[in-house]
């Protein structure tokens, strides 16, 4: 009898866990739409409020490789690409025949998201199979790819319907009617404009849905064993192979949803090193350790912290580059350094000590 | 007990987060609204203009957005100097976008909080496209000095001051189909830049009508542009009678001296992108020795406006100024010229003035660095005649 309701307290506590996530999330939500319907927020903010959402939901994926997993990831940024451009490409294509921008939307999401599951499934085949820091060398190497395949495609779409090229415009052979559609380096323009603040808070909650409730499931415990013994874990029967790169892809198909919330912010879409290249898959591997290797929650609160900062410090001009590496550093110190860890340990074993005499 | 701590202290810190939002977002809100009551009494009397620019200052990109900065600040000095706009002065602010589409945005939507009137930018393209979607829904008057790809007017609030990619293209292979330069023609761009394909792909299509054969079409792209041996091998074997360049002046300055290292001896022709070549350090100057190019801009031109202009950019800034930085300082005084001739003044709220400006931009008529007599046409595009600069003796020469 005991026993049973201790199971059931344990199970509630990681369910009541899991309702603050959403909770603050909900909260922040409700908290900036009473302040927009207030007319108490900047324009700076207004704007900023999608990009911090894709963020978040891009450090939350993450984390799902790195932390959960334990596998280094750097080719993050790569699937964003790879869910920017498709779901890109479909919803102008699908401009006229889909005039619904919200089913559209929905679809593009779709789309987006399982594109980039399918690149990630590619990835993960053969080098989830190693032992080692492959998958580092390999998603670092298909972010590089991506970014340079993206930049010789060239679609367009006319009477016949689409043509496909990997040479230039001309190439295509069109009809006078053709309308370029991805035309290679100048990348993608006139996405419409479908994300909201709304969707991308609830695409969020979706992402959270997933992610916890893949950690907290029966899967997502042999997926942890897999990182912290890989030996035992095959000792006992689970199947190295295929809990990883269930991992890898769900990881993956997140970031692409980020991506097409990202497309659809914009009107035009380039693949350049800035967006979707190297510096920006660092980027969001430096919210995930910052915020704490397998912590969720602290990925969110990194994630919105580092977006915010470069656009608060704009006062500063051109040092505010220096002061947010300065700050980076700071925040690694503080987070990682052994000494200081310490530090913060006696301060909340001491509160801790002072509340148990009360 | 120590899990409670950490979900405390999460908590917390989403609190801060929210409330350092709120009070960004108000503080923002407040300065916006002193800023507007302290102008509206000095309206009647003088009042200011508020410019607002948008380049990448840091970054990949930063010698074009410097560029731009710097000319823009000179044009809006001397217009100062000179009594303003219509008596009114100019304030500007210049926001980084480190060429990034959605960094563009932000900075943005940072000058629209601090009262943004008229936008002079974005200097690259692909932010310059995504910021124009914002600012037509604004109804905000946007010049752009040099975000050349077509799209960059696609809304009737966007104009330009340099040439659109394809102008350049088509302008090169007419340039060079009627004065018979040569009928066997390579092209040598870079595949992975917009600038670069947006003026290569006008070219290939004009060049067929204008009788002159693109015997090789090489492409590199921006992870692979130190070595162009390959590329320069083909145009020789083909026999071209003159190398096409739409590319930017650093490779360029590679590719010559590899010609030149290879023995091959031909004729280059390209666009505005060359411009600086001559200021590429270490670069032997007699390998540019009769490079032609298409320029609106040459900081050795003999007329009063150019020499005035360059000798006060040089005395400020310490540097030659290039062609970005003559289009923004074009795009001041045309934002000058417009807001002169619709008459608005700076009481006016951004969307009024743009609807003056759309108007006036297609009346007026300007003496610039970039050309004489630019005007523009309803769809952005700025109407003046490019001129063909040919490299003799180390300095640019007008053909």
């Amino acid at each position: 009898m005991e026993k049973s309701n201790k199971t059931n307290f344990h199970l509630s506590k990681t369910l009541k866990s899991n309702l603050i996530t959403y909770g603050i999330v909900i909260a922040a939500f409700l908290i900036v739409q009473l302040l927009i319907n207030a007319g108490q927020v900047s324009s700076l903010m207004k704007g900023l409020l999608v990009p911090l959402c894709i963020y978040t939901i891009l450090a939350v994926s993450l984390n799902l490789t790195v932390g959960i997993l334990g596998e280094l990831s750097l080719g993050h940024a790569a699937f964003m690409c790879v869910g920017a451009f498709s779901s890109s490409l479909f919803s102008i294509s699908m401009l006229e025949a889909i005039p619904n921008s919200g089913f559209r939307f929905f679809l593009a999401i779709l789309i987006g998201a399982a594109a980039a599951a399918v690149a990630g499934i590619i990835i993960g085949i053969p080098v989830l199979r190693l032992r080692g820091d492959y998958l580092a060398i390999v998603t670092l190497a298909f972010g590089e790819i991506i970014k340079n395949v993206v930049n010789v495609i060239f679609i367009g779409k006319d009477s016949n319907g689409l043509h496909f090229s990997m040479k230039n415009a001309m190439a295509l052979n069109m009809e006078k009617d053709g309308k370029m559609i991805l035309n290679g380096a100048q990348g993608i323009t006139g996405t419409p404009k479908d994300s909201t603040f709304f969707i991308g808070v609830l695409l969020i909650l979706v992402t959270l849905f997933i992610v916890l409730n893949l950690i907290h499931s029966r899967s997502g415990r042999a997926i942890m064993s897999v990182r912290d013994n890989r030996i035992a874990a095959e000792s006992i029967g689970i199947n190295i192979t295929k809990y990883k790169l269930m991992a890898f892809t769900i990881s993956a198909s997140l970031a692409g949803v980020a991506g097409v919330l990202y497309s659809h912010n914009l009107s035009s879409l380039t693949a350049t090193q800035k967006n979707f290249g190297y510096n920006q898959s660092i980027m969001i591997l430096v919210f995930v350790v910052l915020g704490g290797i397998g912590n969720i929650r602290g990925s969110i609160i990194a994630a919105i912290t580092l977006t915010l900062l470069p656009e608060l410090l704009r006062g500063l001009n051109t040092y505010r580059m220096l002061i947010y590496a300065l700050i980076l550093i700071f925040m690694m110190i503080f987070n990682w350094s052994p000494k200081l860890i310490d530090l913060r340990k006696r301060f909340f074993h001491k509160n801790k000590a002072e509340r148990e005499k009360v | 007990m120590k899990k409670s701590m950490k979900k405390l202290l999460s908590v917390t810190m989403a609190i801060a987060m929210v409330a350092s939002l709120t009070a960004c977002g108000g503080k923002s809100n407040g300065t916006a609204t002193t800023e507007s009551k302290t102008e509206s009494p000095k309206a009647s009397g003088e009042g200011s203009f508020k410019i607002g620019g948008i380049g990448p200052i840091t970054g990949s990109t930063a010698i074009y957005g410097q560029a731009v900065m710097n000319g823009a600040e000179l044009a809006i000095k001397e217009i100062n100097a000179g009594g303003g706009i219509g008596g009114a002065q100019i304030e500007y602010n210049f926001q980084d976008d480190e060429g990034d589409t959605e960094k563009a945005v932000n900075a943005y939507n940072t000058l629209k909080d601090w009262g943004m009137q008229v936008l002079m930018g974005t200097v690259t393209s692909a932010p310059c496209i995504a910021v124009g979607a914002e600012s037509s829904n604004d109804n905000m008057f946007q010049l752009t000095p040099s975000g050349s790809a077509v799209d960059c007017t696609k809304f009737e609030n966007q104009f330009r001051v340099c040439f659109s990619d394809p102008n350049q293209g088509s302008a090169s292979a007419q340039y060079i189909g009627e004065n018979k330069l040569a009928t066997k023609v390579a092209v040598i761009y870079d595949s992975s830049d917009v600038y670069s394909t947006g003026i290569h792909d006008k070219f290939i299509s004009e060049a067929g009508t204008q009788g002159v054969e693109i015997v090789a079409d090489e492409a590199f792209t921006a992870d692979n542009n130190t070595n162009f041996s390959v590329q320069l091998q083909k145009a020789q074997d083909s026999g071209a009678e003159l190398v096409f360049l739409p590319i930017y002046y650093s490779q360029a300055a590679l590719i010559l001296a590899q010609a030149k290292q290879m023995g091959y001896e031909t004729s280059f022709f390209g666009c505005d992108g060359l411009d600086g070549l001559l200021n590429v350090e270490n670069f032997d100057k007699t390998l540019a020795e009769n490079v032609m190019l298409l320029t609106p801009f040459a900081a050795d031109a003999k007329d009063e406006l150019t020499q005035k202009f360059v000798a006060s950019y040089k005395e400020k800034y310490k540097e030659t100024p290039n062609q970005f930085a003559a289009d923004a300082y074009d795009a001041i005084y045309a934002i000058k010229a417009a807001s002169e001739k619709a008459a608005v003044t700076p009481d006016m709220d951004a969307s009024a003035i743009c609807d003056g400006l759309k108007k006036a931009m297609t009346e007026i008529s300007i003496n610039g660095l970039t050309g004489e007599n630019m005007k523009w046409t309803a769809d952005g595009e700025p109407d003046k005649a490019p001129k063909a600069i040919k490299i003799v003796n180390g300095v640019y020469t007008a053909m």
